[in-house]
């Protein structure tokens, strides 16, 4: 096998990794069966295993926790191969680094002639990933992951969830609906085949909206789009993982031997170069940038250039361009930074009534130490209930995943955004330990449900109470057993003065869990006349208004 | 430019504007204020025809689900009384709820199956089960153990998505028009399975009350006219055949329940061609409530839809363990 070919396996690599983490993406999601009645219902494949193999959320995991959470400890045999072979992760397998790929590839204006080459030369400012790099981590040690909303997987998942596949299931809803709305039946079998072929293999059941669509989406959009401008912008400036994959890859054995000799400076190796590394002879090799491509292999003519393992020769090699003084800079901007996100009110002063985290959310503190904001959860949820915070959460809590009732409530039974969470920020419980004593098989009736806030009336919007209307909508719908939202019986006058015996709810909140079924299913449609706030939320020691049962649990 | 010139860009412009001002008026006689599209028919009306043969009501007691669900079509006049050779055969049991068949808040499995089989004994050509879930329907098909029954009788469970449903004018006196499932408009026959649960607002959720499970929409606005809402809606959906499942009931806490301890094993089954005298003999057996008290009942008499007079139904009781 020539070296040349290695191109050649590379994109394979690259389209099978692609094709799987989409694969896995599309498997994060309940589809029901109808050939099993299983009571526990769990998804069968590992769909978080990108996550799980990103050393940067292990390392971050590490940082803030002390420890490594459940299938974190899989990130270690990446990190033990990129010390062996540098940056292979970030040309091979990031689902990230190979859309940033097929971006930069695609034809640009602005990178043509000798215009392109001048721009692949490696740039002084593609240390800001290093910077970014020490942020985050100092910024983990003090115990707050923010910055793993920049994870290359993490920031894919989250694009894609939040905002790619919505984005495309109105697309193909709106040309479903046009083929069904003529009336000419080949046309509307085609509708159904779409809605049915999309639903079936890669949307599911419903379609999911999510709240911050617009902002995630554009994000992602400019990412890809500054490829146009700088090939693999992102992979060379920004991002942190490979920032960190970089400085891993100090003492690879594997390296880029130069033959100055024969080199004719025809640059072509410059053309194609995905990391910014300087491959060409007569300039020092970038290691720490460089992703094992292998283009400036393939591309060069005369031989000159060849991976072997411990180059020595002509080669001259640069590791990491950072000089101790800019390294303590960027710890000093974490240390900095830590402080001006944790000392926003609502983090503690002012908890948000909005914040309301899905069952198995750890307490807000070890919350944050963990959730890397990658929308797993979101994913998941097969109610459409979580969504990712703006302003819920305080800055800190940005696309944390928070619950919205009025959208999805949380389904009782399911315990699948714990199974998906690969960092613990919602440790995985089983059915019997979210239900508690709801649960039939659980024996012991003094075991507690998790409970992520309470339900309260608002008697102004309320049919009953305020209208003199029947309606129990909330109570009929309560999975609470027996339930939390009881009923008195009134005589109450209507607008002809006439009496009208109507049930007003009320909440008991030492049954209620805060699941938000009452609120989704309120008839008040655009604000329900019952609503769910975080208090009580059996996480939280401080964020709790009952004396009695609720405080000993 | 000469004139041959300035002609003919003159008369380009002529027909240019010619053009623009007939599309315009094409445009402008075309403006209408939207109106949302519906179809409307008129109410099915398929129930099976009284005869004298057999009674209005076959009580079943103390059996297997599926020995109760045979003994009672049997007694009725068999399912080849309901179902004729390549008919599709809608079963609408109660599937709402995100529980385990011990919870008995939706219908119950082997009930479903034993139907579907006799239904297909009957030489259906299809049997389709299926139900507007309030919780998540994937998760309530597959935990009730609903979707698991019928597919393994070869029945076609169908989980309602948007396109399912297809607005339709129920002519009911406060249920206009709503998107109702497009099989229910379909099929050849209907046939109703129920079970019998508790529920706060009209005490009792039997029969008639589960035609809510046909419609989409905000149905949640249908609990301030209960009563009225329900006989709209079984006047609409006349079934041929209602069976009630009570092997277990939620006695309280319904419709949802969730504790065990509002569960009763009666090990009964009703079925009937009537379905007010159905729901009259359950919320009478089950919860000493007089027919007479429950106004859905009483409306739908009005109607027509039945009798809720037990005086006045003919009833077969049946008990399989003598």
């Amino acid at each position: 096998m020539t070296q040349k070919s290695l191109r050649i396996w590379r994109r394979g690599s690259q389209i099978l990794f692609f094709a799987l983490f989409l694969f896995l993406l599309i498997q994060t999601q309940y589809r029901g069966s109808l050939k099993s009645a299983e009571q526990e219902i769990r998804l069968s494949y590992p769909v978080q295993i990108f996550l799980e193999f990103d050393p940067f959320v292990a390392i971050t995991n590490i940082l803030a926790t002390g420890a490594l959470y459940r299938n974190l400890f899989l990130a270690i045999f990446l990190i033990i191969l990129t010390l062996f072979l540098g940056r292979f992760f970030c040309g091979w397998i990031c689902p990230l680094g190979t859309l940033n790929h097929f971006f930069s590839w695609l034809h640009s204006e602005t990178k043509i002639g000798i215009r392109r080459i001048h721009l692949q030369r490696y740039k002084k400012w593609q240390v800001t990933k290093y910077f970014l790099l020490i942020i985050a981590l100092v910024l983990a040690i003090f115990g707050s992951v923010w910055f793993l909303a920049l994870d290359p997987i993490s920031l894919t998942v989250r694009s894609f969830t939040v905002a790619v596949f919505p984005g495309l299931e109105v697309i193909v809803d709106t040309f479903q609906s046009f083929f069904y709305s003529i009336n000419f039946y080949p046309l509307q079998l085609m509708g159904e085949i779409l809605s049915y072929g999309f639903g079936k293999f890669i949307f599911g059941f419903r379609p999911l909206f999510f709240r911050q669509s617009v902002l995630i989406g554009i994000l992602f959009g400019v990412i890809l789009l500054a490829n146009f401008r700088v090939t693999r912008f992102w992979c060379r400036a920004l991002c942190p993982l490979g920032a960190l994959l970089g400085f891993l890859s100090r003492w690879s054995i594997l390296g880029l031997e130069k033959q100055p000799s024969r080199c004719t400076d025809c640059n072509l190796c410059l053309f194609d170069c995905q990391g910014g590394d300087d491959p060409i002879p007569g300039a020092k090799w970038r290691k720490a940038e460089c992703h094992l491509c292998f283009n400036c292999v393939a591309s060069c003519e005369e031989g000159a250039l060849k991976f072997t393992w411990f180059p020595g020769g002509a080669t001259t090699i640069e590791t990491v361009d950072l000089k101790r003084r800019k390294l303590l800079r960027g710890a000093l901007a974490g240390a900095v930074l830590f402080p001006v996100l944790r000392s926003s009110v609502s983090y503690e002063a002012e908890v948000s009534p909005w914040r309301i985290r899905p069952p198995g959310a750890l307490d807000e503190e070890n919350f944050l130490e963990r959730c890397i904001r990658c929308g797993e959860c979101m994913k998941v949820c097969p109610n459409n209930a979580l969504h990712p915070a703006l302003t819920e959460a305080g800055l800190e809590g940005l696309w944390t995943p928070v619950l919205v009732p009025k959208i999805g409530y949380c389904e009782p039974s399911c315990v699948l955004c714990g199974q998906v969470c690969p960092t613990g920020a919602i440790w995985e419980i089983s059915q019997d330990e979210k239900l508690g004593y709801l649960s039939p098989r659980v024996k012991d009736k003094t075991r507690q449900p998790v409970r992520i806030g309470t339900a309260f009336v608002d008697r102004g919007r309320c049919l009953p109470w305020a209208m003199a209307r029947e309606c129990i909508v909330c109570e009929e719908w309560c999975p609470i057993s027996p339930k939390a939202i009881y009923l008195e019986e009134a005589v109450v006058l209507n607008s002809e003065g006439k009496p009208v015996r109507v049930r007003r709810p009320y909440v008991d909140p030492e049954r209620c869990t805060g699941c938000g079924a009452c609120e989704y299913a309120c008839p008040v449609k655009d604000r329900s006349a019952i609503y769910v706030t975080s208090v009580g939320e059996s996480r939280s020691r401080k964020n709790q208004f009952i004396l009695e049962k609720r405080r000993r649990e | 430019m000469n004139r041959r010139q300035v002609l003919e860009r003159l008369s380009k412009l002529v027909a240019l504007s010619g053009a623009s001002l007939g599309l315009g008026a094409f445009f402008k006689a075309r403006s209408r204020r939207p109106e949302a599209r519906y179809v409307s028919l008129t109410p099915r009306r398929q129930e099976t025809p009284e005869d004298p043969r057999y009674p209005d009501l076959a009580v079943v007691k103390n059996g297997a689900p599926e020995e109760l669900v045979h003994r009672a079509v049997a007694a009725l006049g068999g399912m080849a009384r309901f179902v004729s050779r390549g008919d599709v055969v809608l079963i609408k049991p109660n599937v709402a709820w995100d529980r385990i068949p011990e919870q008995a808040a939706n219908t119950n499995p082997d009930v479903v199956a034993a139907v579907c089989r006799l239904c297909f004994e009957a030489g259906a050509k299809n049997v389709i089960v299926t139900d507007v879930s309030c919780n998540d329907a994937r998760r309530c098909f597959q935990r009730s153990g609903i979707a698991e029954a019928a597919t393994r009788e070869g029945a076609t469970v169908l989980l309602p998505e948007r396109r399912h449903f297809v607005r339709t004018d129920l002519h009911g006196e406060f249920i206009g028009i709503w998107p109702v499932l497009r099989p229910v408009l379909e099929v050849d026959k209907i046939i109703n399975l129920p079970i019998a649960k508790h529920h706060s607002l009209t005490s009792v959720t039997l029969g008639m009350k589960n035609w809510y499970g046909i419609i989409g929409g905000e149905r949640h606005t249908l609990h301030q006219r209960i009563h009225e809402s329900i006989v709209d809606l079984a006047d609409f959906v006349r079934p041929n055949l209602t069976i009630l499942d009570a092997y277990r009931i939620l006695k309280r806490g319904g419709p949802t329940g969730g504790s065990l301890r509002y569960v009763e094993e009666r090990q009964i089954l009703v079925a009937g061609t009537d379905p007010v005298a159905v729901d009259a003999w359950a919320a009478w057996t089950f919860w000493s409530i007089a027919p007479e008290k429950l106004r859905f009942l009483t409306l739908g008499k009005v109607r027509g839809l039945g009798e809720f007079d037990l005086q006045r139904v003919r009833i077969a009781q049946f008990d399989l363990a003598s």
